[in-house]
């Protein structure tokens, strides 16, 4: 019999976390990545990461507080049980991280320094200079280099995942493997696996410039999707309240600035041409302070952007009149910032060209990161009260004190498995935890969470599960010949179209990319509303039609990046059709998801996950209701001043 | 001057907007192919750095000549330099291309940048390199904490805020090469055969102090400098501090060189007592 062997795709935190526990676990993994692995988008994260601790536990918080958070900030959209066991998952996460060397920020004695971040009322996110991200992936690089060493991983580094191979068999459909390509010598070839775990990311670049890195582009998940792999909540993208604005990327100012106490304002007096510091205090206008008293300018993601739209877009007061607000840390000591968000203040200088530790940034909204996910299962754990309980108050005695197994069952095999038996999605590319909008700094939790917890799933999935009577070893080739031939035939579309001859605009990739982010960002971004979603649909037809006749300017067997980028575009417009029917669908706002012609949250309606399907080439939609067994839920105020949810910005955003 | 101009870091150069630019690129279209320059004219966007100069280019690949050519191949990720693959020669230097703003290169009319793929790796195609040899070198320093396994045994060990910043300083290596570009002693090996016993570079014996200097990670230090005493460590360094000056991270090299340096004498005298 052959060996067990399970492949990851995807070398970011959730896909090197889960390469390490099944590594652990004494499987064979086979890690797939664009980049080398060091490389992936993870590396991007700077804020930092949450889970309770003991300061906080002291002053009383706790990881039943996480959770609540993490499902009120989600605007009760996720299911419960998932989030719960993240949350009391956190703080061993945080050891094993420091366990592996990641360096922490200390403190005068030693300890892991904490910093204050959206959503929470106390310090729970701990962070490694301003590249959090950056050490806890090389941390985990690390770790799998040792596996790697040791030859329990094998890197396929530049290599390009392009479809699972499901097999239909009595029990119902189960995925076997994958085919992939190599970047470098164009080679298409299948590869087997008793279970697939997609740790692919998320995808930013179906909205053209966003603070994702270039190869964010979702194609895998897309690809999945076209499979028969059910797609959670697409329509729930969030928004980034501060990025900087660039010419190829709009690159994110962390929400640690307003965490280390940046405070967002614009002149009183539209058109104040004043520089900033010349601008006394009385005219300044601290929007988020003055509508938010209790959050002030940490309130979360969601109602900072759409504040920050509105005072631009609607009240016309961005500085300069263009669509930017000042984000100020000037008041604060220069050697501090230094200290503390050094890496980030950085980034804003070299690109930027002006020292943000004297002068007041601008800043302004960019599309940040995907809830919306390949959806995912659970089995419940054992925590389950009669009643679900009403939101819990901060800082008060929780409910149950954290204990594992609560949230979800460990090891249980369908924990964050698609609707395909053996194939798994983990990290961001799994819709499971953020709800309708993620908490800054729960994204690294959810992605190291998934490839330690669920990661045992998938280990004993391959031991107990349909693998262990038939190993995908033993399988006919047919099923893998299928899809190489398939992908193959992709290729030589692609291929033959280079000698067409010129590629005019309506049939470049590149232009339609282009045209694809832009009407995204416009449509389907910080405001929705049905005339310009319906508008949107249109368009997205009238791209699909033009990549179907689109021709590229490379023919070229070797390296063709024209031809990657080209056969990724279809698919990332078949995401992008996913992601506009769920904001045309969902008649009601929630979290990201913000309608104008619906601005209230219906529960009744819509406490549901969208869920897409996709088969024989369309997409349909159905809302299924959630699992909200543990949490009542509650209007999401964050205690604003007058008690509306939320800014509600009139029109729709036009192009960017 | 304005107070708030006078706390401007470094004053760009007022770049002429509406300019064109031009892009001297060296060009190949993979291993064993004959090298050619081809040269692109570009209006560059504010803002614009080299990477989206490239974007334009591959939407249009047409030379100054009027010739119509393919969209040159390159490697990037993050678009903030802090992934290390955008690395590449610029105007004869080597620096992530990324964080290379056009503003300050090429401010005026017919300005021309020359884009070179670094010269130490083996070309994948165009500017696209094979770096696979500089993470093999991860692999030889034994470049990770030995932790028991992942599950839940308490926190790592407890260190000043001192220790973790000088850490942390070390582990932003970002594995981009240029310390390896700019080094004399570092020369392009194609063959995976020959690596153990080449000059291993500045990145790897950093990457050597910083587990050594972690309480777990040091369990391995013997091993650690066993390899850097070897052909190919660090006395193949001839200490011509190239590396430190292109390091886009600060990564004080020479120090973490001369570190492992002392390291390797002491672990010597101390093997040849042991006998
Ligand atoms: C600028 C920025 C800052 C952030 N800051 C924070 C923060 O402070 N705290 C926080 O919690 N979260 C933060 N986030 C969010 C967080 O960084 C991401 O959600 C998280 O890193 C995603 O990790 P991942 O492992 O799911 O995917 P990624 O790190 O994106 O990795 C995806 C992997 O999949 C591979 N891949 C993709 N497609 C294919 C394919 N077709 N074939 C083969 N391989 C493929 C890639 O090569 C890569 O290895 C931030 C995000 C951004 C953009
Ligand atoms: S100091 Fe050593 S490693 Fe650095 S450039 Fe010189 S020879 Fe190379
Ligand atoms: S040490 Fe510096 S120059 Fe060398 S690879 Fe690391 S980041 Fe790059
Ligand atoms: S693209 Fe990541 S460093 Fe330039």
């Amino acid at each position: 019999m052959a060996q067990h062997r399970v492949i990851v795709v995807g070398g970011g935190l959730a896909g090197l976390a889960a390469s390490a526990r099944i590594a652990e676990a004494g499987l064979a993994v086979d890690l797939f990545s664009v980049v080398p692995v060091k490389r992936s988008h993870s590396v991007c994260a700077q804020g930092g990461i949450n889970a309770c601790n003991e300061v906080a536990r002291q002053q009383g918080y706790s990881e039943y507080e996480h959770f609540d958070e993490t499902i009120y900030g989600g605007d009760f959209l996720a299911d419960q049980h998932p989030v719960l066991e993240m949350a009391n998952w956190a703080p061993r996460i945080i050891d094993l991280l420091d366990r592996m060397g990641v360096p922490f920020n200390r403190t005068s004695e030693g300890y892991r320094d904490l910093r204050l971040f959206g959503g929470s009322l106390f310090k729970r996110t701990h962070f490694s200079g301003a590249t959090t991200g950056q050490q806890l992936i090389y941390a985990l690089d690390e770790q799998v280099r040792r596996y790697e060493s040791e030859g329990q991983v094998t890197k396929y580094e530049f290599w390009e995942f392009l479809w699972p191979v499901i097999e239909d068999t009595a029990q119902g459909q189960r995925c076997v493997g994958i085919v992939a390509q190599d970047m470098r010598t164009m080679q298409i070839r299948a590869f087997r696996a008793d279970a697939v775990v997609m740790a692919t990311g998320g995808c930013g670049l179906v909205f053209g410039k966003s603070t994702n890195s270039i190869i964010c582009t979702g194609a895998a998940a897309a690809r999945c999707f076209r499979a028969g792999v059910w797609y959670g909540n697409p329509e729930m993208i969030q928004v980034h309240p501060t990025a900087i604005p660039g010419a190829d990327k709009l690159r994110l100012m962390s929400e640690s600035a307003r965490g280390e106490g940046g405070r967002v304002w614009v002149p009183r007096k539209k058109g104040d041409s004043r520089p900033p510091r010349d601008i006394p205090e009385a005219d300044r206008y601290y929007f988020l302070e003055e509508r938010y008293p209790a959050y002030g300018n940490i309130v979360p993601r969601d109602i900072a952007t759409r504040e920050i739209f509105s005072i631009c877009v609607n009240d016309g007061l961005g500085v300069a009149g263009e669509n930017q607000v000042y984000l100020d840390l000037t008041h604060k000591d220069p050697e501090y910032l230094t200290r503390k968000l050094g890496g980030i203040l950085e980034i804003y200088e070299k690109f930027v060209g002006v020292d943000p530790r004297h002068e007041p940034m601008k800043i302004f909204p960019a599309v940040h990161y995907s809830m919306g996910g390949l959806w995912t299962s659970f089995t419940k754990g054992s925590y389950n009260p009669d009643a679900a309980r009403a939101k819990h108050k901060s800082g008060t005695r929780p409910p149950i004190l954290a204990e594992v197994g609560q949230g979800m069952q460990l090891g249980a095999l369908n924990n964050a498995q698609t609707n395909i038996t053996g194939l798994y999605a983990f990290g961001e590319v799994n819709f499971a935890y953020h709800g309708a909008n993620r908490l800054g700094a729960n994204a690294l939790l959810s992605c190291i969470f998934d490839g330690l917890f669920c990661g045992v799933s998938v280990a004993n999935y391959v031991r107990d599960g349909a693998p262990a009577k038939t190993p995908a070893g033993d399988l006919s080739s047919a099923g893998y010949d299928r899809v190489v031939a398939q992908e193959q035939q992709k290729v030589k579309r692609w291929v033959d179209s280079a000698s067409a001859g010129a590629a005019e605009p309506r049939t470049n990739p590149y232009i339609i990319g282009k045209e694809l982010g832009d009407e995204m960002t416009a449509a389907c971004t910080v405001v929705r509303h049905q005339t310009r979603l319906t508008q949107c649909a249109g368009k997205l037809a009238e791209l699909r039609e033009r990549q179907d006749a689109a021709t590229l300017a490379d023919g070229a067997s070797w390296s063709n990046q024209a031809l990657g980028y080209a056969r990724a575009l279809s698919d990332m417009l078949v995401l992008a059709e996913a992601i506009a029917r769920g904001a045309t669908e969902r008649k009601e706002s929630r979290g990201a998801h913000y309608r104008t012609d619906f601005p209230d949250r219906d529960d009744a309606n819509f406490m549901k996950t969208t869920l897409a399907k996709h088969q024989g080439g369309t997409t349909s939609l159905e809302f299924v209701p959630i699992d909200a067994s543990l949490i009542l839920p509650t209007a999401r105020t964050y205690g604003k001043k007058d008690d509306k949810p939320a800014a509600k910005p009139a029109m729709a955003a036009s192009a960017s | 001057m304005s107070a708030t101009a006078s706390h401007t870091t470094h004053a760009r150069p007022q770049a002429k907007p509406g300019r064109t630019v031009r892009f001297r690129i060296k060009r190949c279209d993979g291993p064993g192919k004959p090298v050619r320059w081809e040269t692109f004219a570009v209006k560059p966007e504010a803002g614009a750095n080299i990477i989206s100069c490239l974007q334009q280019i591959a939407a249009s690949p047409v030379t100054v000549d009027g010739q119509k050519t393919t969209p040159v191949a390159w490697d990037s990720g993050c678009l903030e330099e802090v992934c290390g693959a955008c690395t590449m020669v610029i105007n004869g230097k080597v620096r992530q291309s990324c964080s290379c703003l056009i503003d300050e290169y090429a401010p005026n009319e017919g300005d021309e940048i020359t884009l070179e793929p670094m010269s130490k790796f083996p070309v994948v195609r165009d500017l696209w390199v094979d770096r696979a040899r500089l993470f093999d070198a991860l692999k030889r320093v034994k470049a990770w904490v030995p932790i028991d396994g992942t599950y839940s045994l308490g926190a790592g060990p407890r260190e000043s805020a001192e220790q973790s910043e000088s850490r942390y300083v070390m582990s932003t290596c970002m594995s981009c090469g240029c310390c390896l570009e700019a080094c004399p002693q570092y020369q392009v090996e194609e063959s995976p055969e020959k690596w153990p016993t080449s000059f291993i570079g500045a990145h790897a014996m950093n990457q050597a102090r910083l587990f050594n200097e972690h309480a777990t990670g040091a369990v391995l230090k013997g091993a650690r400098l066993d390899t850097l005493m070897g052909e190919g460590g660090v006395n193949d360094c001839g200490n011509a501090q190239n590396c430190v000056q292109v390091c886009p991270k600060h990564i004080p090299l020479t120090e973490s060189i001369a570190t492992i340096g002392r390291s390797v004498t002491i672990h010597a005298i101390a093997k040849w007592f042991r006998g």
